[in-house]
């Protein structure tokens, strides 16, 4: 065999393909799926601690009985989560993402395949405690939600733009807590307002249950919008 | 840590437009990310190189254009650049329905270039 200089040639190639694309192909077929089984899907985001577990656990009981629930959970670590929905007597399934900060199409899939979806109305997926990467991976579903608890801050939507952004809806949760807090909900209402101002707004408190009824009527809204579809 | 989610993703396109191209050798990548899409360009190309070792990507030089935010006003039809505010207009004032984004949440990749041996170049498909 002739040994020497294999002749290379310069290639450039234009692509124009999305980088995430296996990821919206996922949440495409997952959205196809919910829309088919008529489910409402909210993707829940917060930062940890900001109540989304109590957030679920007040929503059973809020709609339970009259609604179809199922909830998929997602974090690191642990099935802690999951177990304190199912005492509610609710289908779960936990995630564990093994150290990824999100979830993705792909996660929900599987996630999938371990629930009967056939007498669910409202499917929430607890997404991992994050502010950041969650907003960027759709999962199929119809709308985001996300908690700020007042203990975080009124800074927050300046300095996670992309998930005010994206989210249909925000609970300012554990409002019990304001007197002992230096957080102004009508500056978080405002900025978050300038970030989306079609963006529902609820002030919140799962402890005590203060203003909650507001969320369970526009998830009732919305599963029925669903339903209708 | 998204970036490494978003490295993995990246180098599977690389690799597989890579293949279809005739490309032996990446030298550079071109990729857009929207200034909104929390996405840190150093962790980028520091994930990228982690998850390209031992690939024909290696060593790639990863140039990340940032996209500004650009929306358009529904009343006036004017794009403009915003920093942080989404629910008004610089000529309309206050938008209730709020700005169509426009651009601004890209991940997009833009152009491969690399070396291809001759039959490599040949196979080229031209799309």
């Amino acid at each position: 065999m002739k040994r020497g200089r294999t002749v290379m040639t310069e290639i450039k190639v234009p692509v124009v393909r999305n980088i995430l694309e296996i990821n919206e192909r996922l949440a495409a077929e997952n959205r196809r799926l919910f829309d088919e089984k008529k489910i409402l899907a909210i993707n829940l985001m917060s930062s940890p601690g900001a109540g989304k577990t109590s957030l679920l656990e007040r929503t059973v009981e809020g709609l339970g009985g009259r609604f179809g629930i199922a909830v998929i959970e997602g974090d690191i670590q642990s099935s802690y989560d999951a177990e304190r929905i199912q005492k509610k007597g609710v289908q779960a399934v936990q995630i564990n993402t093994d150290g990824a900060c999100h979830l993705d199409g792909n996660m929900i899939q599987s996630a999938l395949n371990a629930l009967d979806l056939d007498s669910v109305d409202l499917l929430v997926i607890e997404n991992v405690g994050n502010l950041v990467c969650p907003a960027e991976f759709n999962l199929g579903e119809h709308h985001k939600a996300m908690i700020l608890s007042v203990a975080e801050g009124d800074d927050k939507p300046l300095k996670y733009p992309l998930m005010f952004q994206q989210s249909s809806v925000l609970l300012v949760n554990k409002i019990d807590l304001l007197p002992y807090v230096d957080c102004d909900v009508a500056v978080i209402r405002q900025r978050a307002s300038q970030l989306n101002p079609n963006q529902a707004v609820f002030e919140v408190s799962c402890r005590t249950g203060e203003g909650l009824d507001a969320w369970y009527a526009w998830l009732e809204d919305r599963i029925r919008e669903v339903k209708n579809a | 840590m998204h970036e490494m989610a978003i490295a993995e993703n990246l180098l599977e396109i690389v690799l597989d437009e890579s293949a279809r191209h005739g490309i032996r050798r990446v030298d550079r990548i071109v990729v857009q990310v929207g200034a909104l899409a929390a996405v840190v360009p150093e962790a980028l190309t520091f994930c990228f190189q982690a998850v390209s070792q031992d690939t024909l990507a290696a060593g790639a030089r990863l140039d990340i254009e940032t996209v500004p935010v650009v929306v358009r006003c529904p009343l006036c039809g004017e794009l403009f650049e915003v920093e942080d505010r989404f629910d008004a207009c610089p000529d309309c004032g206050p938008v209730v329905s709020g700005m169509h984004m426009v651009s601004g949440r890209e991940m997009t990749v833009l152009s491969i270039e690399g070396q291809g041996d001759e039959e490599g170049a040949h196979g080229h498909d031209g799309d």
